[in-house]
């Protein structure tokens, strides 16, 4: 960033001191507080402890469905991004506001609300809970529900990212690509995807810490059970009001590290797309 | 028809459309269907009863409160990232982006142990009379810390793109810098501002995992919307959770329309940048 010559309005010596010295309090305490007090309390007790508190297998069972659930749910809301920002990106359409505000949608809705309302589709009472059922497959309280939840809370996020980008880069590569006689997918493989590269990797990496994260709709459709339907975020809670706040802070520093990670990748992505955006 | 010469628009939106019916209209209609079986009188006494009422009284002003919280601090944020060199700025401008990253339910573990009256803050705040954990005032935390960067990362960019060639004119003509914000330099971001204020207000009327752990969940006190919906459930009484949730719903749809409506604004007033 070039500095301006001229004095604008807050370059003050009071002005300066005053706002930074805000913006760090706040940030120190609001945020980084919280950051501090998970680890404090995690490693309480040394770092042995903590390995063991990390090494109980209901813990250990949260992680695996935790990993198990992301696993699935990355890639499918990747597809649905890539295959959304394709359509609206490249193509003119009746109803593409509309559609792009739909995408956006899982955003505004609260996770509790998601939750309860896949509980009406797949729960016994539901549309095709019943059904399922009859034919041995249980989605609700299981993991097919936990995997659902995660899919809706976390839709928007890949297109979000990479939307921008592909629109802003128009369609005159891939009209170059397939004037030359590459295929439809062999342009977005070879065209398109290098191009939004760091989007969508960014993308990628938001999703998979939602999906990780992912706690009021999971809590609904997960039905709680120890060992068995608990992911970590869950797990957190269960620990949490059994008063074995060591556990429930050794299983926060997992989730917590996964967020630190998510924001190393933005600022790579950011570093390497200096024109990207937002 | 699209007129383009790429190939896929017919199997990209039929995949889309398809899964989003299916992930997030499906459900969502389930929900609203569900209510219909009680009836418009039996919803309205559901939703309007008093647990209810005071269940969304404590949720729209905690989410008032956490968003005016975060009208000022995200201003102040953002100018100091825009408009000042210091060390440290990248951590900071990293640091915002910490609550977006971070589990819901890790906040919340966190803000209670910072709260509680024997932790961090709680210590020191709990002895001057001012209760923020198992108390109002820590939804109001919550809710204020997992929308923190909806305001900064709304405004920054448009700071960012400011020329600073108003401004000079308005020194020029002798106006002091509180008058050159306030009629040359606020104007300019209050689009920008106003949108991250309505995201982070709808984001807080919805949050869930960061509020429970602190709030101490006494109905008619700190009890929120969402929860009361959770609570429903627990209790096999799906009917009256699907009404409330039909209402966050609403409020959740009339939130989009209005920060779209502030998009659409923002496009045909604001400054092409």
């Amino acid at each position: 960033m070039s500095r301006q010559a001229r004095p604008r309005v807050g370059d003050s010596l009071l002005a300066r001191t005053l706002i930074i010295g805000a913006a760090v309090s706040i940030a120190a305490l609001l945020i980084g507080g919280p950051l501090a007090v998970i680890f404090s309390e995690a490693f309480r007790a040394g770092f042995g402890p903590y390995l063991e508190n990390l090494a109980t297998p209901d813990t250990r069972h949260a992680i695996l469905l935790t990993v198990a659930t992301a696993l699935v749910a990355v890639p499918v809301n990747t597809a649905f991004g890539i295959a959304a920002a394709w359509a609206i990106a490249k193509f003119e359409f009746r109803g593409k506001g509309l559609l792009t505000a739909l995408i956006e949608l899982p955003f505004s809705v609260s996770p509790i609300v998601a939750g309860v309302a896949y509980l009406f589709v797949y729960g016994a009472q539901g549309w095709l809970g019943p059904w399922l059922l009859d034919h041995g497959i249980k989605v609700m309280f299981a993991y097919p529900a936990i995997v659902l939840a995660s899919l809706f809370v976390t839709a928007p996020f890949v297109a979000r990212e990479i939307l921008p980008l592909m629109q802003a880069q128009g369609s005159a590569e891939e009209e170059a690509a397939l004037t030359l006689g590459a295929s439809g997918w062999r342009t977005l493989w070879s065209v398109t995807l290098p191009n939004i590269r760091w989007a969508l990797l960014y993308g990628v990496v938001l999703t998979n810490a939602r999906v990780m994260g992912e706690f009021g709709a999971v809590s609904v459709v997960s039905g709680n059970i120890r060992g068995v339907t608990n992911t970590l975020p869950l797990q957190i809670e269960l620990l949490y009001h059994d008063y074995n706040s060591a556990g429930a802070f050794a299983a926060a520093t997992v989730l917590a590290a996964i967020a630190l990670l998510t924001i190393v990748a933005k600022i790579i992505v950011e570093r390497n797309e200096p024109a990207r955006a937002g | 028809m699209p007129r383009s010469p790429l190939p896929g628009f017919r199997l990209a939106l039929g995949l889309t459309l398809a899964y989003l019916g299916v992930i997030v209209l499906l459900p969502l209609a389930a929900l609203v269907l569900e209510t219909r079986g009680m009836g418009a009188a039996r919803f309205i006494a559901v939703v309007t009863g008093d647990r209810a009422l005071a269940a969304f009284r404590i949720t729209v002003l905690a989410a008032l409160a956490a968003t005016a919280l975060n009208a000022i601090l995200g201003l102040a944020l953002a100018w100091a990232l825009v408009r000042y060199e210091f060390p440290g700025k990248r951590l900071l401008d990293a640091l915002v982006d910490v609550p977006f990253a971070l589990p819901t339910a890790v906040a919340g573990v966190a803000l209670t142990a910072l709260f509680a009256g024997n932790g961090w803050y709680g210590s020191v705040l709990e002895p001057l009379g001012v209760k923020v954990a198992y108390a109002p005032l820590g939804i109001v935390v919550a809710m204020a810390f997992t929308s923190l960067p909806f305001v900064v990362r709304s405004v920054q960019p448009v700071l960012q793109d400011l020329t600073g060639d108003y401004e000079e004119a308005a020194e020029t003509l002798g106006a002091g810098p509180w008058r050159i914000f306030r009629s040359v330099l606020f104007p300019e971001i209050f689009p920008a501002f106003l949108a991250g204020c309505s995201l982070a207000f709808a984001r807080s009327l919805g949050e869930f995992g960061a509020v429970i752990f602190i709030a101490g969940n006494q109905p008619f006190r700190t009890e929120i919307a969402a929860l009361l919906v959770f609570i429903r459930l627990e209790e096999y009484d799906y009917q009256t959770a699907a009404a409330i949730a039909t209402v966050l719903l609403a409020a959740a749809f009339l939130m989009l329309l209005v920060t779209n409506a502030i998009q659409l604004w923002r496009l045909r007033y604001g400054r092409p940048s």
